[in-house]
């Protein structure tokens, strides 16, 4: 018999209850669980930072995490940054507008772990976002993009 | 599913953790799960129970104690990087914490559990090797203490009885000279070779040294050769390189990321490097 568990878990304001094998990750659960496919998965053992979401405002590895874990908690994944349907988030405008993306798979684990940062550091240098993303890796390697777009959204969003 | 059939645990309580560690065969410990989940991921650990520390009641703290410091077992790496009281009684945790892993992985990793999984690199086994803290561990007689000294019993191994689990760690107030550096592939990585030095220096001379290195040997091992050679002495450049290369005859493991012979050489300049940034 699996062993089971009935977990609530807020998700971008919302509440989902299900009932799920304590195995599963957080990562499996958010993508599979409740459809949220926003967050990525590459390596599943805690190196390429694409499944990085906020748990409780701060960055995790999704991957390294159980969803019971996360019974009771608020998460933010990267279908909940942006302020409402039909407008970007500061930060992901500045992706767009400064080729932060190429193919796109790393992007959710960059904005979540890029909002964590200039949340505690609203004037980074351009050494300290390159820190910042070191545990988020982008195989197009197109890391000057998006270097120069975090550096963009932090100007943005200090006005 | 990635990891593999298990009987999850959440307790509330430290007794009760140890009651389910002497129930429970096959049970893994899971503190930040940084270490654990990848290898369940992998599948390289396939435990029958796990049991989640993440809830356990007053296991995370920091405090200033006789000079030194205590800290919870499930205190975060995060908490230790942005503590002042840290930074004030222990600048070599302070200085160290920052080459744990990434922001990610310090907002889940515990400094406990980075004793129990003791890897031969890990930043905090070494800066508590070379602070002589002392690790207090919990089980069913109730606490004991275990010097640094003989925590690691070989390779990945703590002195650890299966029905214990780590509650604390204290640090003796420490010298406030203190450099640490290391020699990583890639940003955030586990070091190939990490050096930690407190110096203890009066009348512009070494009174005393305390030099460890991690990613060498099994564990974090001592420079007792370096550390003896130094006390007493002016710090010139040239006692520091003699005392440095001392540590070339230190035994050093051999693995896919480099030849035994590459991490001795590497242990001298470390050595170095960390006496350098101490006195600095």
């Amino acid at each position: 018999m699996a062993d089971t568990r009935k977990i609530t878990v807020t998700v971008n304001k919302a509440p989902y209850t299900r009932t799920v094998e304590t195995r599963l990750t957080l990562a499996d659960f958010l993508r599979h669980e409740i459809g949220l496919t926003g967050t990525h998965l590459g390596c599943e053992h805690g190196v390429c930072g694409a499944c990085t979401v906020l748990l409780e405002g701060r960055t995790a590895r999704s991957c390294l995490m159980l969803a019971v874990q996360a019974d009771g908690g608020n998460i933010v994944t990267v279908e909940g940054i942006a302020p409402n349907d039909t407008e970007l988030h500061p930060l992901q405008q500045a992706f767009q507008d400064n080729h932060g993306l190429q193919c796109g798979f790393c992007t959710p684990g960059m904005l979540t772990t890029l909002i964590e940062f200039l949340g505690d550091n609203p004037d980074p240098t351009e050494i300290e976002v390159r820190e910042a993303i070191s545990g988020n890796l982008c195989r197009c390697t197109g890391y000057q993009g998006i270097v120069d777009a975090a550096l963009d959204a932090a100007k943005r969003m200090r006005k | 599913m990635k990891p593999p059939p298990f009987t999850y645990h959440d307790p509330r309580t430290v007794a009760e953790t140890v009651d389910l560690l002497a129930q429970l065969e096959n049970a893994k410990l899971l503190a930040g799960g940084q270490s654990l989940m990848p290898m369940l991921n992998f599948r390289y650990a396939q435990p029958d129970h796990v049991i989640d520390l993440n809830r356990v009641d007053g296991l995370s703290y920091i405090r200033a104690e006789s000079g030194g410091l205590r800290i919870g077992a499930m205190t975060r790496h995060r908490d230790i990087e942005f503590s002042d009281v840290v930074r004030k009684a222990c600048p070599l945790m302070a200085d160290a914490i920052r080459f744990v892993g990434h922001r990610q992985t310090r907002n889940r990793g515990t400094i406990g559990g980075s004793l129990a999984h003791l890897d031969p690199a890990a930043e905090l086994p070494l800066v508590c090797a070379t602070l002589d803290a002392t690790i207090h561990v919990a089980g069913r007689n109730g606490e004991r203490a275990i010097p640094m000294a003989k925590f690691p019993q070989g390779y990945m191994t703590p002195a650890i009885e299966s029905d214990e689990l780590v509650v604390a760690v204290s640090i003796p107030a420490a010298p406030a000279r203190t450099g640490f550096v290391e020699f990583a592939r890639r940003h955030g990585d586990f070091a190939i070779v990490a050096a930690a030095v407190a110096l203890d220096i009066a009348n512009g001379a070494i009174k005393s040294a305390r030099i460890a290195l991690g990613g060498v040997g099994p564990a974090p091992v001592r420079c007792t050769e370096a550390e003896k050679m130094l006390a007493g002495q002016k710090p010139t450049a040239d006692a520091l390189r003699a005392a440095a290369e001392t540590c070339r005859s230190i035994e050093a493991m051999e693995d896919v990321h480099a030849p035994a012979s590459y991490r001795q050489h590497l242990a001298t300049v470390m050595t170095r490097r960390a006496l350098e940034a101490a006195l600095g």
